[in-house]
């Protein structure tokens, strides 16, 4: 094998070297970037108004994103009623009865790849499936579209953390003459609370960012929402509609409305990934 | 023996009669068999979804499947007034805007990745590869807030009349600098799959054993020599899959991408140009789509998109799991 000269070898090292550490810190930069520019453009649109008041149409001041505020906590309330607990209970099957079957990897295989779905498709989904037979929009379709994107990651990270359990715990119930139910409920559950919580976090700020599927399902609003039933307000296809619009204002109001998702998702993220990396560690 | 008869309350006499036991006994049974059955019930749903997905959208795109048939895939056609409806010029967007997010993330998150793994110390790689993974936590509909009011126009002013003066010839770089248009989509998928690529591939690097880095070190190589001849080596299927993570990710995003593409049905081979990819047309015309064939053709759009992605997912399932038997342990 032929040598290359020891300058060639140390000039090329310094030069990848060089390189990844550039490459790391354009990382960096944009996410400083887009940080800071929903920063600074999301605070001079957030004012009292912003939170309290109806929208207005282009042109006439003030105004703000009650409804859509409101319209968002509950279609993303509503997901999480729906997809959560079948969620846990399919991992519960996974983790506790399932483990190594055929069924469980299959379970697990499709789980994976539903999560790895275009929420897009989901929203398609589920206009077929809801908003098409119904003829109409509603909020409902929309909380039924997050929660398909919502279950698979719940069924997973409940796998996880009930995995995380010790043995002994189950086995130790089981011992004293407890139902397989009691044990799962009233002791793993105990154990692993904190752990399934975060899971739920993950999948809200997963879900609670999603546009896509909405814009199919839940459609918009300028209105307070009478109920679910109907096009439901909400701050995502809000931010959508406003910022295609050719209106200064209503493209100031959806800055403001992507800091406010853009704070909600990254917090929930932050908290859930430092207590899952404890978890790691512990 | 004798620890029998140290339990002074232990029973004595005849164990208890079976009748006695026998209905607790079955009513926790069937409890528990119930308690089964539920979470087994919940759990298939997730399977029953994807079937529901492809059952669905193919049930609702039936008269654009019927009416177009193979031609719908190979026709750039796209008149929502005369009917024409064609997924070509949607496919090569979507497929256009990916490669161009690939070839730029791939070989920046590995750079990052080797940076965070071997070159700094491991508190600092690990603070930044949170950072770094922040970019996937950002909603889609941000990259796409920001890739229109501050990216699109850097874009126009800087980076494209500078591409146009040194490749001004290629067909790539024609056109006017407008900002919005593929290049700009391409790029912001790429930012967008970069914390995907980086996560997996800093955990691949991990994995290699330090011995085998250190012995390569201990015959004099250079750091880059390491990393091209034993760590990238050694994670080669677990890169592949890194890969696979991003592409998926990318053929499938939305809101991003529908704001800065320029969401034309024309396909052009300049970079500059508007284009669309079937997401983003999805997002701009389904809630216009009045007519049953332009809401058939679009969600035979869908159909599409649904039958990619899934592929990659299945591909990139199976490229982990046979990679999980080799080494004997996951990601």
């Amino acid at each position: 094998m032929q040598r290359r000269p020891a300058t060639f070898r140390k000039l090329s090292n310094a030069i990848v070297v060089g390189l990844s550490g550039f490459s790391a810190l354009i990382g960096l930069f944009f996410l400083g970037w887009i940080l800071m520019v929903v920063i600074l453009r999301g605070l001079s649109a957030i004012s009292i108004d912003f939170f309290t008041k109806l929208p207005t149409p282009p042109g006439v001041a003030g105004g703000g994103l009650a409804n859509a505020l409101v319209g968002t906590l509950l279609i993303t309330l509503m997901a999480v009623l729906l997809g959560v607990p079948l969620g846990i209970l399919g991992g519960v099957y996974l983790s506790e009865f399932g483990e190594r079957s055929k069924v469980a990897a299959t379970i697990r295989f499709a789980s994976n790849v539903l999560m790895g779905t275009p929420s897009i498709i989901i929203g398609v989904f589920v206009y077929a499936l809801m908003v098409f037979p119904m003829g109409h929009f509603s909020g409902y379709a929309g909380a039924v579209s997050l929660a398909v994107i919502m279950l698979p990651v719940v069924v997973r990270t409940t796998e996880d953390m009930l995995r995380l359990v010790p043995n002994t715990l189950r086995e130790s119930a089981l011992a004293l003459g407890a139902p397989r139910w009691k044990v799962t409920f009233q002791v793993v559950f105990r154990a692993a609370r904190s752990g399934l919580l975060t899971g739920v976090l993950l999948a809200i700020a997963r879900v609670s960012g999603e546009t896509a599927p909405l814009l199919f399902t839940a459609l918009n609003s300028p209105f307070w929402m009478k109920s679910l039933s109907g096009p439901t307000a909400n701050l995502t296809v809000t931010i959508f509609n406003y910022a295609m619009s050719p209106y200064r204002d209503w493209q100031q109001q959806a800055w403001g409305a992507s800091l406010l998702i853009m704070m909600g998702v990254l917090s929930a993220t932050i908290i859930s990934r430092l207590y899952l990396k404890e978890k790691k560690k512990g | 023996m004798e620890v029998t008869s140290s339990f002074p309350g232990a029973p004595s006499g005849a164990p208890s009669p079976p009748e006695v036991i026998k209905p607790v006994a079955r009513a926790r049974k069937q409890g528990d068999t119930l308690f089964r059955w539920i979470t087994i019930g919940s759990a298939f749903v997730v399977p029953l979804l994807i079937i529901g997905l492809f059952y669905s959208l193919t049930d609702l795109s039936m008269p654009s499947l019927r009416h177009f048939g193979l031609k719908f895939i190979f026709s750039s056609a796209w008149n929502p007034v005369k009917q024409h409806f064609g997924a070509l010029s949607s496919i090569y967007g979507t497929l256009v805007s990916t490669f161009i997010a690939m070839i730029l993330a791939v070989p920046l998150g590995l750079a990052i990745s080797l940076f965070l793994v071997e070159l700094v110390p491991p508190a600092i790689g690990r603070v930044m590869g949170s950072a770094i993974e922040l970019l996937a936590a950002i909603p889609s509909i941000i990259y796409g807030m920001w890739g229109l009011f501050v990216f699109a126009p850097f874009m126009a002013d800087h980076v494209q009349p500078f591409l146009a003066g040194i490749g001004g010839d290629l067909p790539f770089f024609k056109g006017p600098p407008m900002g919005i248009g593929m290049l700009t989509a391409g790029l912001i998928l790429a930012l967008m799959i970069l914390p995907f690529i980086t996560s997996v591939a800093s955990d691949v690097f991990r994995m290699v054993p330090v011995q085998l880095k250190e012995s390569a070190y201990g015959m004099g190589s250079t750091t880059f020599e390491v990393a091209r001849k034993v760590t990238v080596r050694y994670g080669i299927d677990g890169i592949v899959g890194a890969g696979f993570l991003g592409l998926g990710r990318a053929l499938g995003e939305t809101m991003a991408v529908t704001f800065v593409i320029g969401n034309s049905h024309r396909i052009s081979a300049s970079l500059f140009n508007g284009a669309n990819s079937i997401a983003s047309t999805l997002a701009n015309e389904f809630t216009e789509a009045s007519e049953p064939l332009y809401l058939s053709a679009l969600v035979e759009l869908g159909l599409i998109l649904l039958v990619i992605t899934i592929g990659v997912q299945i591909l990139s399932q199976l490229w982990l799991k046979r990679m999980r038997k080799k080494s004997g342990r996951g990601l």
